[in-house]
């Protein structure tokens, strides 16, 4: 189980989400990704993925400069 | 929508595909304008899946999309959609992940007779051919309008229980969705890809028209779906964003371009492209005062910075409305 960092910054959806998907794809079970965007429709979208995906949503936190969603992949 | 859950209610195991072009209308679009007023943004293939209760993969074919449309076999349409080649092209695509992950055919929600290029009679023959997806490609919504495919065939689906649509009304469609107890029914009726819609392909052929080539990055088709495009001269191209939301998105676009920020009122971000001197800069910005609060003011300053970081202040006196020719707008 380990803690991974993608940067999805500058990046508008769905490209946070198709970075995220492919990153996911090459995790384990129970390892967190901390995805960075500055797409605020990554908020809503990642969520969605991780539902429809069955992966874990952590936490959501949203500041001026930056979006970081947190996921625990779910296999 | 509509075909895969016609799909799963006969018991089939249906996973959804969905390929981002760098065309796509989607969710950022309406991300990068400010509205208070608008509904959240919500990508819609995520959203129907979720509704579905499928997975979706959502696949990037940015680079492969050029070629589809820099050079498409079967033209253009109305305007810059490659119909035709990209709905072979996607279903080519999805035949390759078909055969990646053991599935056994593709579906499509096409309805026959629904778009003029792509969806006739003559060209869905066309589509399962070129993309060779042949018989394996199904179209649950019109399938008793076409010869059976080998899914049917099999008794893998039973045709009896697909549809026979046709034409460009919706209301079967509809019909059909309130059936199966589906209310909020997202699959436009078109608007879902900027190369049908006419202002943006006349940008992209500016864009390819003033660099002499047919060509593009990400970047450069992303940029085109904001802001108001201006070319006031043959080599000068302006850009200015229609409020706070596209500013912020044109930020990111500083180090590649120069730009013009405004300082003594309220205003929008404006990128030029192609300036050849002074002259050039004072025009744009004549321009870009047009759209600030200073509008009305004898004099508006700004922040001018190229594209190699030099920086100065510029005072100019704002285009009236009728100086800002309309055939500068792309
Ligand atoms: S509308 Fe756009 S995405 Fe749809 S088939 Fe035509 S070119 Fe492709």
């Amino acid at each position: 189980m380990s803690t991974h960092q993608l940067d999805a910054t500058g990046l508008l959806c769905p490209l946070p989400v198709i970075r995220t998907q492919d990153r996911v794809a090459t995790l384990r079970q129970g390892d967190v990704l901390s995805v960075h965007c500055t797409d605020p429709g990554a908020l809503l979208d990642i969520p969605a993925w991780c539902r429809i995906h069955g992966h874990e949503l952590l936490s959501t936190q949203e500041s001026e400069e930056e979006v970081l969603i947190c996921i625990r992949v779910r296999k | 929508m509509l075909a895969a859950r016609v799909m799963q209610d006969q018991g089939l195991h249906v996973e959804g595909l969905n390929f981002f072009t760098g065309f796509c209308v989607e969710g950022h679009t309406h991300a990068i304008r400010s509205n208070p007023n608008r509904k959240p943004r919500r990508n819609n293939a995520l959203w129907v899946a979720e509704q579905l209760g499928i997975p979706l993969h959502i696949v990037d074919v940015i680079e492969e999309y050029k070629s589809v449309l820099l050079r498409p076999h079967h033209g253009y349409g109305a305007n810059l959609n490659p119909c035709l080649d990209c709905k072979t092209f996607m279903v080519g695509k999805a035949l390759e992940w078909m055969q990646a992950h053991d599935f056994d055919f593709i579906i499509t929600g096409e309805v026959l007779g629904q778009r003029p290029m792509s969806q006739r009679r003559d060209t869905f023959p066309v589509v399962a051919r070129e993309s060779g997806a042949n018989d394996r490609l199904l179209r649950p919504l019109c399938a008793q309008l076409q010869p059976p495919t080998l899914p049917e065939r099999e008794g893998w689906v039973d045709r009896e229980q697909l549809y026979g649509f046709s034409g460009r009304t919706r209301k079967p469609q509809i019909a059909l969705a309130r059936q199966l107890g589906i209310e909020d029914y997202a699959q436009p009726a078109g608007g879902c890809c900027f190369l049908t819609d006419a202002a943006y392909s006349r940008k992209l052929r500016d864009l390819w028209q003033s660099r002499a080539e047919r060509d593009y990055e990400l970047d450069d088709i992303m940029l085109l779906k904001v802001g108001r495009h201006l070319r006031p001269k043959p080599h000068l191209k302006v850009i200015v964003a229609r409020d706070a939301g596209e500013t912020r998105y044109l930020r990111g676009y500083r180090k590649r371009f120069t730009y013009l920020d405004m300082t003594s009122h309220n205003g929008p971000l404006t990128l030029v492209e192609g300036e050849r001197g002074d002259a050039d800069v004072e025009l744009a910005a004549r321009i870009a005062a047009r759209f600030g609060q200073g509008r009305e003011a004898k004099s508006v300053s700004f922040q001018f910075v190229s594209r190699g970081g030099i920086e100065r202040e510029l005072q100019v006196a704002p285009f009236t409305v009728d100086e800002v020719l309309g055939d500068w707008y792309l």
